[in-house]
């Protein structure tokens, strides 16, 4: 079952082109990941799946985006609930300054959550989700700008699942932190996959293998191909992913 | 050759050093003769009967508790319509406008009207709020200038503020789904805090010591008034009764009074402004 179809998506900032009829269906509960060489339009194509996109000025879609079968640029889309159900990481990580219950209690209470013991068990529950309660049961009330990177990070992945979202799209988000922290949020999102579809936008073509199940290549908003993530990697069709996975240039 | 040039250079560097010095003292010594001079005469003055009567002719005595309470009534009109006012119009400019060349434009205008000589914001204040609104010299319609006049203080402030809130907290809010005034409301404002307080406490420091505005607008009048009152009846402020009491009834030293109790009003809204910014700044932990 795919998560997202994407038919002959264009996008333009203002003038530049940035991704070029993109093709592409994308299976839930599979980890994928988006690779190619930076500027090839594989964030700016993630951003199109939230909507984040619109943030941006000078910025025109053209072609279909669906998310379980419904047309995400269609007009009177509620953007909020797709967010909701279409959760971000990013690549640096961005808790709000405030308590780190307050940061994963965000986005529950954004969407009406307010009772006090539904808010704890979710809390509990994301932060579990996110493998960082361990660490911070005992300071939930401390402000989340105390702890190291890769706890923020892990903190922006538990504040995105406590809003129960479907699809996790995850930008670079482990280029900023240190081995070890890359190594837990790998893991992590092995894990995720059980209950998540996940979309990942890495650099590191050692963890497009380790951790996705699928792959596509981006080169100069070309989707070049996308394929079983082994597949990719050692049977590619394309040329120029030949090129690229095997490091000759990128 | 070269120790003839690092002779000259040294007296250059130690004629350079004594002008910067002799400055600075020059500044401290007529800040302090100024401070040192006005609590001197003020001092003295400052009696219990002064801050909490108000001036009698039949008496012959001179009270400024009118006075103090109408600067107070003003400060509360003024910023109770300024703070939402120009925090909203800011919160506009920042997060809502998206024609830049409009917000270039009113941004420039903002701070041309912080530059403009306040007796200009009184003569505009009465024309409209007296002459053309039919409003009486008093609390309101000095306030209501008063307001015009801080105004560009607030707006800039906040904007300044609002500026430095980073792009990843609203990014992140808006990736949860949060619609853009909760993420405002939630995210950016309570970041913001510090430049509004900063902005605001500023304004009330501007409007204790107003009094060009206030001429045309808030009236001369020394009598004790209740807030509704005060609001179209002709009242004083600290600073206005400097004035009168000053020029038109000869009381020096209670001039001087007045001015040691503003200048420690000015210097305690000062410190609170300090203290806002250093308290509601971004903290860690």
């Amino acid at each position: 079952m795919n998560v997202f179809e994407i038919e002959n998506l264009n996008l333009w900032y203002d003038s530049h082109h940035a991704l070029h009829d993109v093709c592409i269906n994308i299976p839930a509960n599979q980890v994928t990941a988006l690779i190619g060489p930076s500027g090839c339009g594989k964030s700016t194509f993630l951003k199109t799946l939230n909507r984040m996109q619109d943030l941006v000025e000078g910025v025109r879609i053209e072609g279909r985006v669906l998310f379980d079968g419904a047309d995400i640029y269609a007009p009177k889309v509620d953007v909020t609930q797709l967010r909701k159900n279409v959760g971000m990481v990013f690549q640096k990580a961005n808790p709000f300054p405030m308590s780190i219950y307050d940061n994963v209690a965000y986005g529950p209470r954004v969407h009406g959550m307010c009772g006090k013991a539904e808010l704890d068990a979710l809390v509990e529950e994301s932060l579990r989700g996110a493998a960082l309660w361990d660490e911070v049961k005992d300071r939930l009330k401390k402000s989340a700008l105390g702890l190291s990177g890769g706890q923020q990070q892990r903190l922006c992945i538990a504040r995105a699942l406590a809003v129960k979202p479907q699809v996790l799209l995850l930008d670079e988000s482990t280029s900023a932190l240190d081995p070890i922290s890359t190594g837990q949020i790998e893991e992590l999102v092995g894990q995720l996959k059980q209950d998540y579809t996940v979309i990942m936008v890495t650099h590191n073509m050692q963890q497009a293998v380790r951790v996705s199940d699928y792959a596509a290549f981006f080169l100069l908003g070309d989707l070049v191909e996308f394929a079983p993530t082994q597949q990719l990697f050692n049977g590619p069709t394309d040329q120029r992913t030949a090129d690229y996975v095997s490091g000759r240039f990128g | 050759m070269s120790s003839n040039f690092s002779r000259r250079r040294h007296a250059k560097d130690a004629t350079l050093k004594g002008l910067v010095y002799g400055s600075g003292v020059v500044v401290c010594l007529i800040l302090a003769a100024i401070i040192g001079y006005i609590f001197f005469r003020g001092v003295p003055g400052i009696t219990a009967e002064l801050l909490t009567t108000q001036s009698s002719y039949v008496k012959d005595t001179i009270g400024i508790l009118p006075n103090i309470l109408n600067t107070l009534y003003i400060v509360l009109v003024a910023m109770a319509i300024a703070i939402p006012l120009g925090v909203c119009a800011a919160v506009y400019l920042n997060e809502y406008a998206t024609n830049h060349k409009l917000v270039r434009a009113i941004s420039f205008a903002v701070e041309t009207l912080t530059g403009i000589p306040s007796v200009i914001f009184g003569l505009v204040g009465m024309l409209f709020f007296i002459q053309l609104l039919g409003l009486k010299a008093g609390i309101l319609a000095g306030g209501l200038t008063l307001v015009v006049m801080v105004l560009p203080t607030i707006i800039s402030n906040t904007l300044e503020s609002l500026k430095t809130v980073p792009v990843a907290y609203r990014e992140g809010a808006l990736a949860l789904g949060s619609g853009k005034w909760h993420m405002i409301r939630t995210v950016v404002l309570p970041n913001a805090l510090d430049g509004i307080a900063t902005g605001c406490i500023l304004s009330i420091g501007r409007i204790v010591g107003e009094s060009a505005a206030l001429l045309y607008t808030a009236g001369f009048g020394l009598i004790l008034n209740s807030f509704m009152t005060a609001l179209q009846s002709s009242s004083a402020t600290l600073t206005v009764a400097l004035y009168v009491y000053a020029t038109e009834r000869g009381e020096l030293d209670v001039a001087f009074s007045v001015a040691t109790i503003l200048m420690l009003l000015t210097f305690l809204l000062n410190f609170a402004a300090n203290l806002a910014s250093s308290k509601l700044g971004p903290k860690e932990n």
